[in-house]
């Protein structure tokens, strides 16, 4: 399942049939579980130490949840997390302490992902102190270090962070990060809420720092175009599921998966000749809520390749595509762009789309 | 929605029980003893004896409490008061249309006030009229309500004589002996109370509906409104009352049920008759049967009208309605 | 004559820190049936030079200048009335966030009934039927059932196209999009791009796409103007400003997107962050920033001038001719997008 890497070396993080499923709950007086929300239902990959995973999904798909399982924020329902070679799936909070100092989570939202009232200094710091990593004085010489290494000034150890712009924040996310020396860095769209111009310079950062320091990267993402920038290997997911997972190369050349080709043809392109010319794939219906997942194949209700009597009958298994190339699909893509006969159902088709919750 | 009421109603039943016990329990942990200022004056201990098997004090308090609360379901029977063997229910019936008519007329009164200071004052922020229902809110809040009732009372009332200083007159059927009825006088003697006790309330909704007008007219939906070319007096009847006044509802609802508990200072400012005086007057004789009688009224007052108020508002708020 | 001309628009807010110049001095117009994408990140104004031409921005405290000729008419010193009148009807407006865009107590229905009410004299029942029409028009499926539904009972998606139906009801002319798709998954975004083409081919009406999307802005735009603090940098046709871009800034912009097609090791990025209203840099506004920047420009504003040859791409820089095209061609050979 982890052939096709280039990061240096070991396994870092391995998942196995991870699952979250949320209990729905009814009743007077005593609540009885009456379903579940199947946020994340049966996730696996492995990251390679020095590599970088991208994650790619849109709203629903589970990618956050997932991202908070693996950082055990979130307890899993079920399935396996090794990492550095420890099963820390059930671990208590107490032994996962020392495990906690090396994987650390930089987060989408760099105005709430910051404690407003603390002082810089304070919060790329605090990891620091918790774990008793120096007298405060090193400390201190440490978060001005830190300050520096992401680029900003270490003058403004002192200041608060509204003081600060959007990206200058989320710089300063990544020195918290950054702090306690982590091997594995969970990215959840670190980017999606920057303008371009700034999305730009945090990437690079990104890229900067794990050369530098060796870092390893699950990197979530909704940008296609970010996730190829930055990404190693990249996993596709639909309503917590996976539906792809392959290198980087293979995914962009030649995606298996139809919703994976939808997703890239979505994407604008910045070109108006090509934007315009290209076939696109649009989808119909909405991105269905995980309350009521269709059954058989999750994507089969708004698959342009959609084949009645197998696709809503039977659940596609992930298939081994050769050197890595994962995707769960009865009826993969053959070509890349796809072609007329390729959809079934093409972007301009007139057939009311199955019911999709929502 | 229906396992939601039902989920309600149990709540209130609870709420009801654990109310009425700790009123008990408060009871019996005040020091002093009621058998003694019944058993008249200079007691010999027989005689207090007596009187406490008379009252029905000197079972265990859960006996008592278990007692009170049977009488209390099957018959519906409130008990008899210690200080003068009348009927509690009689008791109530007698002081709760007094507070009733004091809350009620007054919450008309506090809702005239507040809701066109509160609305105006948000639609033009900043500016004279704001400023002035600012200050007034103030006042309104920090000023207390017997301080309110007796400057009321001394200019209104006393040096100008345009109500009267205080008393209280029924609607209809004027009991035997007092000194006027009708609904005409009723509501003359009320005027008074009215404005104090509205003040307090005023002032508050005057922040509470200001703030809510303000936020919705930040509302993207308000801009929408706009957008479309609606005109400005529509875009706030439309678009910013129904979802800034929301909130006003179930506040309302709160407030009237607490002020049926007693609206204590202004009725002991005006020599009204009504629930908080007899409760406090009840106290001081440590007549237990009349003031659990009253917490039970009030208690269920509060816990229906909040009851009405979230169902009201579970059904105006679609998002709730068709959740 | 063009269907809306704005010239040297400026829109200033009157804040407890000073004088906040959102929009200073914006030239621009759209011609019936077209497509104009305003493009620019957060703080560049476009937002207000759109809300502006609505006539959206608080009344207090805001003090516009210039013109804004719809069909030959000044609607910026028009009177509110006449504006009110217009708004809704011959110029439509949708905003970003389609969640919080709709009223929730109301049914979309009664919301798309009043969009109608309030322009044309019909029936409650005409103009319910016509609100229905436009909710089969933007593909809302079982229309008739829905119509009487409350917004939270939609998806995302699903609203931004019933905020679609409510500007279209009344056949505008020209209808102004506010980062109509940020908010939403990358696949209802192409849907509702898809949706939006659609309808403007059937309704003939003109469409302004604001965003900060380089990739929508390519996909929809007939012609493009990139805004950057409160002042347009470059503006021309989508084709001209892609292939032969003339401005830093806009080779900043196009350099610092990752591409699907593209592998670069590191991004182009553009130093630094935009800069405060309040007090903008002397001379060009992008100076700091600029990686070319020279002496002339921290003391002189470039005018916004046609390219050699090409009167309808115009820039304002001071770079002479020769860099820019040197650069420009640097910029895009870097980043040869092969036909995906």
């Amino acid at each position: 399942m982890s052939t096709n890497s280039t990061g240096s070396g070991a396994e870092l993080l391995v998942v196995e049939d991870l699952k979250k499923h949320f209990p729905v709950t009814r009743g007077i007086i005593f609540q009885k579980q009456v379903g579940a929300v199947k946020a994340v239902d049966g996730v696996s990959f492995t990251v390679n130490e020095g590599e970088t995973l991208g994650v790619v999904g849109e709203s629903g798909c589970g990618k956050s949840t997932m991202a908070r399982c693996i950082m055990r924020l979130l307890d899993p329902t079920g399935g396996r997390v090794v990492f550095d070679g420890r099963d820390i799936t059930t671990l208590s909070r107490a032994q996962l302490r020392p495990i906690r100092r090396e994987m650390m989570m930089i987060f989408q939202d760099p105005y709430a992902s910051l404690n407003a009232r603390k002082r810089v200094g304070f919060i790329v710091a605090e990891a620091l102190e918790v774990h008793k990593l120096g007298t405060a004085a090193e400390i201190k010489r440490r978060v001005q270090e830190l300050l520096e290494v992401v680029g900003l000034n270490p003058e403004h150890y002192n200041r608060f962070p509204h003081e600060f712009s959007g990206g200058q924040r989320q710089r300063i996310g990544v020195a918290r990060a950054l702090a306690v020396n982590p091997k594995l860095i969970v990215c959840d769209e670190p980017v999606s809420a920057l303008d371009v111009s700034v999305q730009a310079q945090i990437l690079n950062l990104l890229k900067d720092l794990q050369r530098d320091f060796g870092l390893t990267y699950v990197f979530i993402a909704h940008d296609l175009n970010v996730v190829r920038h930055i990404s190693d290997r990249v996993l596709v997911m639909y309503l917590g599921h996976t539906v792809e997972l392959a290198s980087r190369e293979q995914l962009y050349s030649t995606p298996k998966h139809p919703y994976t080709g939808a997703l890239m043809s979505a994407v604008p392109i910045p070109d108006p000749e090509l934007g315009r010319k290209r076939k696109r794939i649009v989808l119909e219906g909405d991105v269905p809520n995980p309350i009521n997942p269709p059954p058989a194949c999750w994507f089969h209700p708004r698959c342009p390749r959609f084949h009645e009597g197998h696709c809503d009958v039977e659940t596609p298994p992930l298939k081994d595509f050769g050197s890595g190339h994962l995707a769960a699909c009865h009826y993969p893509l053959e070509k890349w762009p796809m072609t007329d006969e390729e959809m079934r159902h093409g972007a301009s088709s007139t057939t009311t789309p199955t019911p999709a919750a929502g | 929605m229906i396992n939601y009421i039902i989920r309600r109603l149990l709540w209130a039943v609870v709420l009801f029980i654990a109310v009425t016990v700790v009123t008990y329990i408060i009871f019996f942990i005040i020091p002093a003893d009621p058998a003694r200022a019944v058993a008249g004056k200079n007691p010999t201990p027989e005689m207090i004896l007596r009187a406490r098997h008379y009252l029905g004090i000197d079972k265990p308090v859960y006996i008592q409490y278990l007692r009170f609360l049977k009488r209390l379901v099957i018959n519906q029977d409130l008990g008899r008061s210690f200080a003068n063997r009348e009927s509690v229910n009689s008791a109530v019936a007698k002081a709760a249309p007094v507070t009733a008519s004091l809350v009620f007329g007054g919450a008309i009164a506090w809702m005239l006030v507040a809701l066109p200071i509160g609305i105006l004052s948000a639609l033009r922020p900043r500016s004279l009229l704001d400023r002035a229902s600012m200050t007034f809110v103030l006042v309104g809040v920090s000023a207390h309500p017997i301080w309110i009732g007796l400057i009321f009372s001394y200019f209104f009332g006393y040096k100008w004589h345009i109500t009267p200083i205080s008393g209280y007159c029924d609607a209809i059927n004027p009991s035997v002996g007092a000194e006027c009825g009708g609904p005409v006088q009723w509501a003359y003697h009320m005027i008074l109370p009215w404005m104090t006790f509205a003040v307090l309330f005023a002032a508050l909704y005057v922040r509470m509906i200001r703030a809510n007008v303000l936020e919705a007219l930040n509302e993207d939906y308000v801009r929408t409104a706009r957008a479309k070319g609606a005109p400005e007096g529509r875009v706030v009847r439309v678009h910013v009352l129904r979802n800034a006044l929301l909130p006003v509802v179930t506040m309302l609802g709160m407030d009237i049920g607490l002020a049926l508990g007693g609206a204590v200072f202004t009725e002991t400012i005006y020599n009204l008759p009504g629930l908080g005086r007899t409760a406090i007057t009840a106290l001081n004789a440590l007549d237990l049967p009349t003031v659990q009688g009253i917490v039970v009224f009030s208690t269920l007052a509060i816990i229906i009208f909040n009851l009405v108020v979230d169902l009201l508002y579970a059904w105006i708020d679609p998002r709730i309605r068709l959740a | 004559m063009s269907l809306l001309e704005v010239r040297d628009l400026k829109t200033h807010f009157r804040t407890d820190d000073g004088i906040v110049k959102a929009v200073d001095g914006v030239n621009f117009s759209v011609e019936k049936g077209q497509t104009l994408g305003i493009v620019g990140e957060s703080g560049c104004g476009k937002s207000v030079t759109c809300l502006t031409i609505m006539g959206l921005n608080p009344k207090i405290n805001t003090i516009s200048s210039g013109e804004v000729l719809f069909n030959g008419d000044d609607i910026l010193h028009t009177s509110a009335g006449k504006l009110r009148e217009l708004r809704g009807d011959k110029i439509a407006m949708i905003f970003q966030d389609p969640m919080t865009s709709l009223n929730p107590v109301y049914t979309i229905g009664a919301q798309l009934q009043e969009a109608v009410l309030l322009h044309r004299d019909v029936t409650k029942k005409q103009a319910r039927a016509r609100g229905l029409e436009l909710l089969k028009a933007v593909g809302i499926p079982r229309p008739e059932r829905r119509i009487d539904d409350y917004p939270h009972q939609f998806s995302g998606g699903m609203r931004q196209r019933v905020m679609i139906a409510m500007a279209l009801v009344n056949d505008p002319d020209l209808l102004i999009a506010d980062e109509p798709t940020t908010a939403l998954d990358v696949t209802t975004q192409a849907q509702i791009l898809d949706l939006m083409m659609r309808l403007q081919q059937d309704f003939g009406s003109a469409i302004m796409m604001i965003t900060h999307d380089l990739g929508v802005v390519a996909e929809v735009a007939d012609e493009v103007i990139v805004m950057y603090a409160a002042k347009v940098v470059e503006q021309g046709s989508a084709q001209t400003i892609f292939k032969h871009p003339q401005h830093p800034y806009t080779w900043g912009l196009l350099g610092s997107l990752p591409r699907l097609n593209a592998d670069v090791e590191r991004l182009v990025q553009i130093k630094g962050q935009p800069p405060s209203l309040l007090n903008p840099p002397r001379g060009c506004r992008f100076h700091p920033r600029c990686p070319y920047v020279m002496n002339i420009c921290k003391e002189q504003e470039p005018q916004l001038l046609p390219v050699a040859d090409h009167a309808d791409h115009l820039q304002a820089c001071h770079l002479d001719d020769e860099t820019k095209a040197r650069e420009a061609q640097k910029l895009l050979a870097g980043m040869m997008a092969e036909a995906g």
